[in-house]
């Protein structure tokens, strides 16, 4: 395998029996055992759909559609609104019947614009995109147009829309699918592997064809056997063997993408950049299946597989969701609440946000819902000063120094902040759960980022403030020296005029005078004359 | 369905402060075992003297600063310094002396500066250092071990006696300081050495054992079991102990190799005096050590060169105090030039 890859192109090859390792990260309980033990299942169609006109990275998506309106399912609903965007789809037939901020979920609990379908029932499909039979026949920008059309975002929870990665631009070493699931609770890409082995397989040659990519690394967790198994074989029933599939230890956060690159080829990103800078393109394995799914049979990304588990679930399992769902009726399809119930989180036990009700939607990045006992989440201990222990910074896989950066955000003191790195923070959360004095350092550092961000913002009002204010003042000054000189050219020309009048005038008074003297002598000269 | 509020992350820390604390003082239990058998009960009573204290100063403070004082003595760290400063003073001390110690170290070497967590100068040091100052002549009177040795050792206080002398300060009528202490061994060898003889005769007295002198060399070896214990339960990376150790041991090997009459061997640097005390548990202090993994090589070698210097050349025949404190003050400046590069940043 490895003479495949040094075959495989130039740089460094990614090579199984070599595998790197990334700073500090932790070893946690999976908690996957109950929820991956089940078949995907199914939701039954929810009487209202709530889709989120926000569920990427960039800006909200634009409605396409008003209220009253009957969609069909899988038909756009909202366009995307400048190039790093997302369409939205309905997830099934009905009729719009409002336009209007509800509540999403996001970490702020705040209200969205969002499009309300009552559905029909009936769930009649869209026959909008063609399903195509040879993808290879297409080029990359057709490719990617797919994509783009069927509104496809990175759903490992960034909500990346995936057509703008696509157009990461060409000459890349390989291609790099996350299948390294690695945050407790969460197993929605494991399931896929096992069930849907051959799409994500698919997913994978569409991504290579798009972006002329030579080589494909699937990385997953070495305690998921059965998904490694799964895709092995599809991959060797297909007979293509430029991908291949890497088992990686499974520490917590390898599923990040600078964490994994790290561990496959002993890269880093650079901190400004982005992994094409350094020739990889990293796509989680959901998205790579989406994106199959896009291309080859014209369908949308109007649902996905979310994990639903925790000890307040009756039966935890996967789900393969219509977005817009709300959670109710994915705990209902799961047996309904133990009454353990006593939080609800989206995500993961790291990374993953408080849901205040079961009434909000399954939106693109929704990879996990938990339903948590009160035992199964962290006590409010009271928090104890820093001891200065630095364990954080032996589990930080940024290798950072968070106690430093603790020190100086909770003394308000920012600026010495992005010295240490604040903003390399990934903010996966090990430094809060490694630090004995139960700081809660991540929030901390959002809370920082998010204040440095609005000085940055302020500061940049500010100077564009003061740029128009000194534009202002030039203008003016400019104007009033315009003025003045106009005013002084009107005097000089008046000056002169006057000149020339003074001019004229001696000139009338000398003709006078001369008038007059021969008048005088004439008068002399007549009496003589006249006597 | 509502529900309740929670912050990520959403599993339980394995770890709190007074777990971490707690974990050193179960360290400390062999040691203080081994100190018992071989030195008397007299640190089980400076023990108690130290930590009731510490923890009573600890409590007034923490009461006029209006902060919680249930968690903050809950935590143990008080308790820590108390058990280490009773490491560091002879077994026969009169409770006020540790008491003065115990209460420096908390209400000046900790509180003042804002409690746990915000001191630059290890407690238990700064209270130590403060009664080596104040009273030289008492924080020098060791006792040698208690081993049948023909004769050649001095009789000792039975528990009782010891009791009667932590509290009251005198000795049982009819015992004299001269029968009972003698110097230790880093003591006794700084004279002799002064006296230019050789360090082999010096050893050969009984006082002296294999590596250090006997009775503190088994401490000082459980002392470090301790610290192993620490490490594994990850309370302690590796570096600052075993730069310590490094620290010590190098200049002693080169100045033994160079000059083996006039410098000891540096096995018994290591099993002497409060060196393997210094490099897993007081040097370790991570609220006065250096944070990062590399800064903390460069603090801990450094203590250990102190250390090595100042029983070498200095006025004082252990230096591990000194040695600590005086890196205390250069960590700021260590942790500003040590630090990790981040991901994704050049060197």
């Amino acid at each position: 395998m490895a003479a495949a890859c040094r075959a495989g192109g130039g740089g460094t090859a990614v090579n199984p029996a070599r595998l790197w390792h990334f700073h500090g990260g932790l070893k946690l309980d999976a908690r996957t055992a109950r929820a991956a033990a089940a078949p995907i299942g199914a939701v039954p169609l929810p009487p209202r759909l709530v889709l989120p006109l926000s569920q990427h990275v960039g800006q909200p998506a634009e409605p396409a559609v008003s209220p009253g309106e009957r969609v069909l399912k899988g038909q756009p609903i909202a366009r995307p609104n400048g190039y790093v965007g997302a369409k939205v789809h309905a997830s099934s037939s009905g009729t719009v019947v409002e336009i209007a901020p509800h509540p999403v979920p996001h970490p702020s609990g705040l209200s969205a614009p969002c499009i309300v379908i009552e559905t029909d029932g009936l769930d009649e499909p869209w026959t909008g995109y063609e399903p195509i039979t040879d993808f290879t026949a297409l080029t990359g920008p057709e490719l990617r147009a797919r994509v783009r059309a069927a509104g496809v975002v990175g759903l490992g929870g960034a909500a990346f829309p995936t057509a703008v990665k696509l157009g990461a631009g060409s000459g890349l070493k390989r291609l790099i699918l996350n299948g390294a699931e690695c945050e407790p609770y969460i197993c929605c890409d494991e399931l896929l592997l096992r069930e849907r082995a051959a799409e994500v397989l698919t997913g994978a040659q569409v991504l290579l064809q798009a972006l002329d990519i030579a080589r494909c690394v699937v990385a997953i967790e070495d305690d998921k056997p059965a998904a490694q198994a799964a895709l092995e074989a599809a991959i060797r029933a297909a007979g293509d063997a430029r991908i291949e599939v890497v088992a990686v230890p499974a520490i917590y956060p390898e599923g990040g993408e600078r964490q994994l690159i790290k561990v496959l080829t002993g890269e880093e990103v650079p901190a400004r950049g982005v992994p094409p800078d350094i020739g990889y393109l990293c796509q989680n394995v959901g998205t790579a299946a989406a994106v199959a799914r896009a291309v080859t049979r014209g369908e949308p990304l109007i649902s996905r597989i979310v994990t639903v588990t925790g000890d307040g679930v009756a039966a935890p399992r996967n789900l393969e969701v219509r977005l817009g769902t709300p959670v109710a009726a994915l705990v209902e399809a799961c047996g309904g609440y133990t009454g353990q119930a006593a939080h609800l989180l989206m995500g993961g036990a790291m990374m993953g946000f408080p849901l205040a009700d079961d009434s909000l939607p399954v939106i693109k990045a929704t990879n996990c819902i938990v339903a948590a006992s009160r035992e199964e989440v962290r006590p409010r201990a009271p928090v104890m000063p820093c001891i200065r222990c630095g364990e954080c910074a032996e589990v930080c896989p940024a290798q950072l120094l968070p106690q430093q950066l603790y020190w100086h955000a909770r003394s308000d003191d920012l600026e010495p902040l992005d010295d240490y790195h604040l903003f390399d923070c990934i903010e996966c959360g090990c430094c809060d759960l490694a630090c004995p004095s139960q700081i809660p350092l991540t929030q901390y550092f959002r809370y920082a980022k998010t204040e440095l961000w609005a000085r940055q913002r302020d500061r940049a009002r500010s100077d564009i403030a003061r740029e128009r204010f000194e534009a202002r003042r030039e203008r003016l000054d400019a104007e009033q020296q315009a003025r003045k000189k106009r005013l002084e050219e009107k005097a000089r020309a008046a000056d002169e005029a006057r000149g020339d009048e003074q001019a004229r005038k001696a000139m009338i008074d000398a003709a006078l005078e001369r008038v007059q003297a021969r008048r005088g002598s004439d008068r002399d000269d007549s009496p003589g004359s006249g006597a | 369905m509502k529900f309740a509020s929670t912050r990520p992350p959403h599993v339980r820390p394995a770890r709190s402060v007074t777990r971490v604390m707690g974990e050193v003082l179960l360290a400390l239990v062999p040691a203080t075992v081994a100190w018992t058998w071989f030195f008397g009960p007299g640190i089980l009573y400076n023990m108690a003297v130290a930590t009731a204290t510490a923890l009573a100063c600890e409590a007034a403070v923490l009461a006029l600063r209006g902060r919680a004082v249930r968690p903050h003595l809950a935590d143990l760290s008080a308790v820590v310094t108390a058990i280490l400063l009773a490491f560091c003073i002879p077994p026969l001390t009169p409770w006020w002396i540790t008491a003065t110690g115990a209460a420096f170290a908390i209400l000046f070497a900790k509180q003042l500066y804002g409690g746990l967590g915000y001191n630059p100068f290890n407690p238990a040091m700064a209270g130590y250092v403060v009664l080596l100052i104040s009273f030289p002549e008492q924080m020098t009177r060791w006792l040698p071990p208690l081993l049948e040795l023909a004769g050649t050792m001095p009789a000792a206080l039975d528990a009782w006696q010891t009791l009667v002398f932590t509290l009251t300060g005198t000795l049982p009528t009819g015992t004299g300081w001269d029968a009972l202490t003698g110097a230790t061994p880093l003591d006794d060898l700084r004279t002799q050495l002064q006296l230019a003889v050789p360090v082999d005769q010096v050893r050969a007295a009984p006082l002296y054992g294999v590596f250090g002198a006997r009775g503190w060399e088994w401490t000082a070896a459980w002392i470090g079991l301790g610290g192993l214990y620490l490490l594994w339960r990850r309370v302690i990376r590796w570096q600052i102990p075993a730069a310590v150790l490094l620290g010590v041991c190098l200049p002693a090997a080169l100045a033994w190799l160079l000059a083996p009459a006039a410098y000891p061997p540096p096995t018994f640097h290591l099993f002497s005096g409060a060196t393997m005390l210094c490099a897993f548990f007081i040097a370790t202090d991570p609220v006065s050590a250096a944070t990062s993994p590399r800064g903390r090589l460069v603090y801990g070698f450094c203590i250990g060169l102190l250390i090595f210097v100042i029983r070498s050349w200095g006025g004082y025949p252990d230096g591990v105090a000194f040695a600590v404190l005086l890196m205390n003050m250069a960590v700021p400046a260590i942790d500003h030039f040590t630090r990790p590069r981040t991901y994704g940043h050049a060197g």
